[in-house]
């Protein structure tokens, strides 16, 4: 309609995400200097992320030195239950955002206090979806799948699955009562992500929680040497 | 949902853009969105007009450009964009762990005046 002869197009060809993805990666690189191993905890809501963390970190803070960063969109029940295990704890209220961003991140290092860990664990906001986008600085990302969930839920939402380098099934515990198929399980979740490492837990029984807690120090190990 | 915050950045983006060209007003934002970003479009589309109101993109036409994703096969049998979640080659049946794209979300271009 108008044919300004100020009319242009102009080339920009940025990651929408530029910002967040910035210091997501200036993030990784402080943590790397610290040697600050950096592991991002992402499920549904009510998959068992805090009951696990606070189940693995009894094994984990005898041995290095840990760090939560919790997040939830209002209250600061998770960060009750994460501490007295041994690791300094910090609840982020999101006041409603679905998700965490790497400024989030930064201020609550800072908060924290992250000088001298070994591990900085964040969990994030209970959502399989907003997370994914979310460079956080991790080293890791981890996906949690409790039994009660349903098999399917790596073919629901593929994205996250995709992008986690470890997948937690958790509450192994409740697996008869719900008639969970967990070949079926491990099929999706491998056909899905097929790089991933597959692990089961039950932080009611204990069952796989030393495993993991292995798995998270041999890898912590392996970063930092 | 995660779409408004996105199309926020995006606004911002061509904002600063327009503004160091000497622009007034922005009548297009042309974005990439790929099949792996976590971005739906239509929720970008449903939060553009109220993010942009107020703003140097008010009123701006929101062109969306899908990426799908693509893979190639391990096997050598060649790229293929898979139909499913479970990125299995067409020609082998073995699953696929090389993207080759459909990770993006980029502000492409802008019309201004």
């Amino acid at each position: 309609m108008e044919s300004s002869s100020n009319a242009r197009v102009l080339a920009v060809g940025k990651a929408i995400l530029e910002k967040n993805d910035g210091l997501a990666s200036r993030l990784r690189e402080e943590f790397k200097r610290q040697g600050i191993f950096v592991l991002n905890v992402v499920s549904s809501p009510g998959s068992g992320k805090t009951e696990l963390l606070a189940k693995t970190l009894r094994l984990l803070t005898s041995q290095i030195k840990v760090g939560v960063i919790v997040g939830d969109l209002a209250t600061n029940h998770d960060a009750e239950r994460l501490s007295g295990h041994g690791a300094e704890v910090l609840q982020i209220e999101t006041d409603g955002y679905c998700h965490l961003e790497a400024n989030m991140i930064q201020s609550a290092a800072d908060q924290l206090g992250v000088v001298g860990l070994d591990l900085l664990i964040i969990e994030n906001v209970g959502n399989l979806v907003c997370p994914a986008s979310h460079d956080l600085g991790e080293d890791i990302r981890v996906t949690l799948l409790s039994v009660t969930e349903g098999e399917d839920k790596p073919l629901k939402y593929p994205t996250i699955f995709k992008s986690s380098q470890a997948v937690v099934i958790t509450k192994t515990d409740l697996a008869t009562a719900v008639e969970f198929d967990r070949e079926l399980a491990i099929t999706n979740i491998s056909s899905v992500t097929p790089q991933a490492k597959i692990l089961e837990t039950s932080a009611r029984t204990g069952a796989g929680i030393e495993a993991w807690a292995e798995f998270l120090l041999t890898a912590q190990k392996a970063k930092i040497g | 949902m995660h779409e408004v915050g996105i199309i926020l950045n995006a606004i911002e983006l061509a904002v600063e853009k327009a503004e160091a060209a000497g622009a007034t007003s922005i009548s297009r934002l042309c974005l990439r969105v790929g099949a792996l970003s976590g971005v739906v479009p239509d929720a970008l589309e449903f939060g553009f007009d109220l993010a942009s109101k107020g703003t140097m993109a008010d009123h701006a036409k929101l062109e969306i450009v899908q990426v799908p994703a693509r893979c190639r096969c391990a096997n050598g049998c060649g790229e293929f964009e898979p139909d499913s979640p479970v990125y299995s080659c067409p020609a082998c049946g073995a699953i696929s762990s090389i993207v080759l794209q459909g990770k993006e979300l980029d502000l492409v271009e802008i019309d201004v005046n």
